[in-house]
């Protein structure tokens, strides 16, 4: 069996996610140093805050200031942080009920080590030098001996409210493509293409995905297909890709090679985009170097009849 | 209308730390044949099909519906999924077979931690405004909840140790770590190493009938006599992370609480979740928690908590298990709790 194909992905995105009143309240007022939170219909103050009472469900807007000082609930210590945590060096999770509050607000607590931190030690918070309006405003917590903080007199009313953040989301991965996709990968860069056969349908997959759809059992017998096919229905494109050095218009077609019960998809160039049609004859053009066809172009051959390639659509 | 509905057929494929010469389609497809096999069933004769899977673990978008040719979906069968454990699309199995619109149903889930970092792609189911920006792993969450327990006094660090221990002591040939596993360093302190889940990737299916269909596809059927699911809030703050009141509240709507069951076999990912929920299903000191090693044993994420069914269920077909409890669980400490009570005919 050859080696395991891997390859590192990143997926990344910046997620912009817009605030409620009383989100916006709360992360507006960190920016300005005040720590907010909601009234329940019962009198009980949630910080953070939410726009619906978990308990009742009823919409609670009465927004009042806490102290920025607090006590752990419980704390865990964490000595090894990974990428995104509050702090880079060992540092202790902790709930902190903040002076004022009836529930806990869960962030980092800079402190020397394990036997710094207890549940019931007091704490402070520590401001970001820099605020936007988000929870990372609130650097951490700290070690704290004095009273209750002082209260601003903030109203929970701001210049410039925050109206949205943006949290970026990144996630590593290693791909590896699996049995049936890894012997396509490995055939193509001999400039092959290799689908498989259902044992039970006999169907031509191409590329296998290791699975008959219809059958739902394993394809195993691996089928040489093509160099030729046919187009069988195709898709003029005019947006120009993001890092990707091909002009518009061009052709984006499928196309199933000779022998495959399944049509795969590809550029399709060699020829003026307007004038690629249903039927039409192409074969891979194999750049020096590339593992896969980098695009199809015609090859002169009469164009396949309708009937041929009409259950391949 | 209300028709018994019973697990007829279970089946798991072993928990790896990697997987990674198959595609997750390849992991599943033994899985599906295997418990079709088991009831002498073909895809074809299934009436409805629901998997349980994220695409996060893999970072794959859709990956659910590649992993659907395992099934035969084309031309298209009558089903669904849900992105979280497969407990709940059984849920929603049981829920269509109780209407009548079907009489049997296949269940499965699937994980594959493997290619990403699970502790960091399950920061992203918290809550995106107040949570998720800090990145706070699966770990270090659980931890939290550990260290409330130790406070409260309900437990301390070797009792969550015998947990681990005791897990993994199972006799169960689809668990990841066999044997003695030390406890090992903390992770993220109070929970060490074998207060952990192993990190594995893993697939696993049930079948459903209903009513006669049940009896004529296994000799002791295990009936669902109850099945309900719950969830907290979601702030960690505002919840007492000693007890798990919604998982107490399913188990009484799913009848547990009306007769003692014999076997629990509880989805709790971290040791100290195990006691949380022994107290919330007030499960007495003659009940066999875990047999089959639990979470602890082996937890292919997305396919743990329908395991947990799995294994109760089958425990009821080799007459092992008169009445079972099922539990499964999604989302940290504890967020969302599922019960379901399963019986065999008498003996
Ligand atoms: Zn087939």
């Amino acid at each position: 069996m050859s080696a395991v194909l891997k390859a590192p992905v990143t997926v990344e995105f910046p997620f912009t996610r817009s605030l409620g009143p009383v989100q916006s309240a709360f992360l507006t007022g960190l920016r300005e140093r005040v720590v907010l939170g909601v009234r329940t219909g019962d009198g009980r103050t949630l910080v953070p805050p939410v726009e619906y009472d978990p308990v009742t469900a009823e919409e609670i807007r009465d927004v009042v200031e806490v102290a920025p000082t607090g006590t752990v609930t419980t704390w865990a210590w964490n000595h090894a942080p990974r990428r995104g945590q509050p702090l880079a060096g060992p540092f202790a999770w902790v709930l902190v009920r903040l002076d004022g509050a009836d529930t806990a607000l869960l962030h980092a607590l800079d402190a020397p080590g394990p036997d710094a931190v207890h549940t019931g030690m007091r704490v402070r918070v520590r401001w970001a030098e820099e605020r936007t309006g988000a929870i990372t405003d609130i650097a951490c917590f700290e070690p704290y001996d004095g009273e209750a903080g002082q209260l601003t007199g903030g109203t929970g009313e701001f210049e410039n409210p925050v109206g949205g953040i943006v949290a970026p989301a990144r996630l590593d991965y290693t791909y590896s493509p699996g049995r049936a996709q890894t012997a396509y990968i490995n055939a193509l860069a001999d400039r092959r293409t290799v689908g498989e056969r259902c044992p039970s349908c006999r169907k031509v997959y191409v590329p296998p995905r290791g699975a008959c759809p219809t059958c739902g059992v394993a394809t195993e017998e691996r089928v040489e297909v093509g160099p030729g096919g046919t187009v069988t229905t195709f898709c003029i494109v005019n947006i120009k890709a993001k890092n990707l050095d091909i002009e518009v218009p061009y052709v984006y077609a499928h196309i199933a090679l000779d022998g495959a019960d399944l049509a795969l998809h590809g550029r399709i160039g060699g020829i003026p985009y307007d004038q690629v049609r249903m039927g039409l004859r192409v074969e891979p053009v194999w750049t020096e170097g590339g593992r896969y066809p980098d695009h199809y172009r015609p090859t002169g051959e009469p164009d396949g009849d309708y009937d041929m390639y009409k259950e391949l659509l | 209308m209300t028709r018994d509905i019973a697990v007829v057929a279970f089946a798991q494929s072993d928990t790896l730390r990697s997987t990674e010469e198959v595609s997750e389609v390849e992991m599943l497809m033994p899985v599906l044949h295997d418990v079709l096999a088991r009831t002498g069933l073909k895809t074809a004769d299934i009436g409805f099909t629901c998997s349980g899977s994220s695409d996060y673990l893999a970072g794959r978008a859709f990956s659910f519906t590649l992993a659907l040719d395992g099934v035969g979906a084309w031309p298209p069968i009558s089903e669904s999924h849900v992105e979280m454990d497969g407990a709940w699309a059984l849920y929603e199995a049981w829920v269509k077979l109780r209407t009548g619109d079907a009489d049997t149903a296949l269940v499965y889930a699937y994980g594959k931690s493997s290619p990403g970092s699970v502790r960091d792609v399950l920061t992203r189911q918290l809550d995106p405004y107040y949570v998720a920006p800090l990145w706070p792993d699966s770990v270090a969450l659980a931890a939290l909840q550990a260290q409330a327990l130790i406070d409260a006094g309900e437990t301390d660090e070797p009792a969550l140790a015998a947990i681990g221990a005791r897990s993994r002591a199972t006799d169960n040939p689809r668990a990841q770590p066999r044997g003695p596993v030390p406890r090992g360093d903390y992770v993220v302190r109070p929970l060490r190493t074998g207060d952990c889940p192993p990190i594995g990737d893993g697939a696993v299916a049930v079948v459903l009938a209903a009513g006669e269909r049940a009896r004529d596809l296994c000799g002791r059927p295990a009936w669902i006599r109850g099945l309900d699911h719950r969830i907290e809030a979601h702030s960690l703050g505002v919840r007492d992370l000693t007890d798990s009141p919604s998982t107490r509240l399913a188990a009484e709507r799913a009848g547990a609480f009306e007769r003692p069951v014999d076997t629990a076999e509880l989805h709790a990912p971290f040791s100290a979740q195990e006691v949380v929920l022994r107290r919330a299903l007030k499960l007495g000191g003659d009940v066999r928690v875990n047999p089959s090693g639990g979470a602890l044993a082996a937890n292919p994420m997305m396919a743990a908590g329908l395991a947990r069914i799995g294994e109760a269920a089958a425990r009821i077909h080799r007459g092992e298990s008169d009445r079972a409890l099922a539990h499964a669980t999604s989302g940290p400490c504890l967020q969302q709790n599922l019960v379901a009570v399963l019986e065999g005919d008498p003996r």
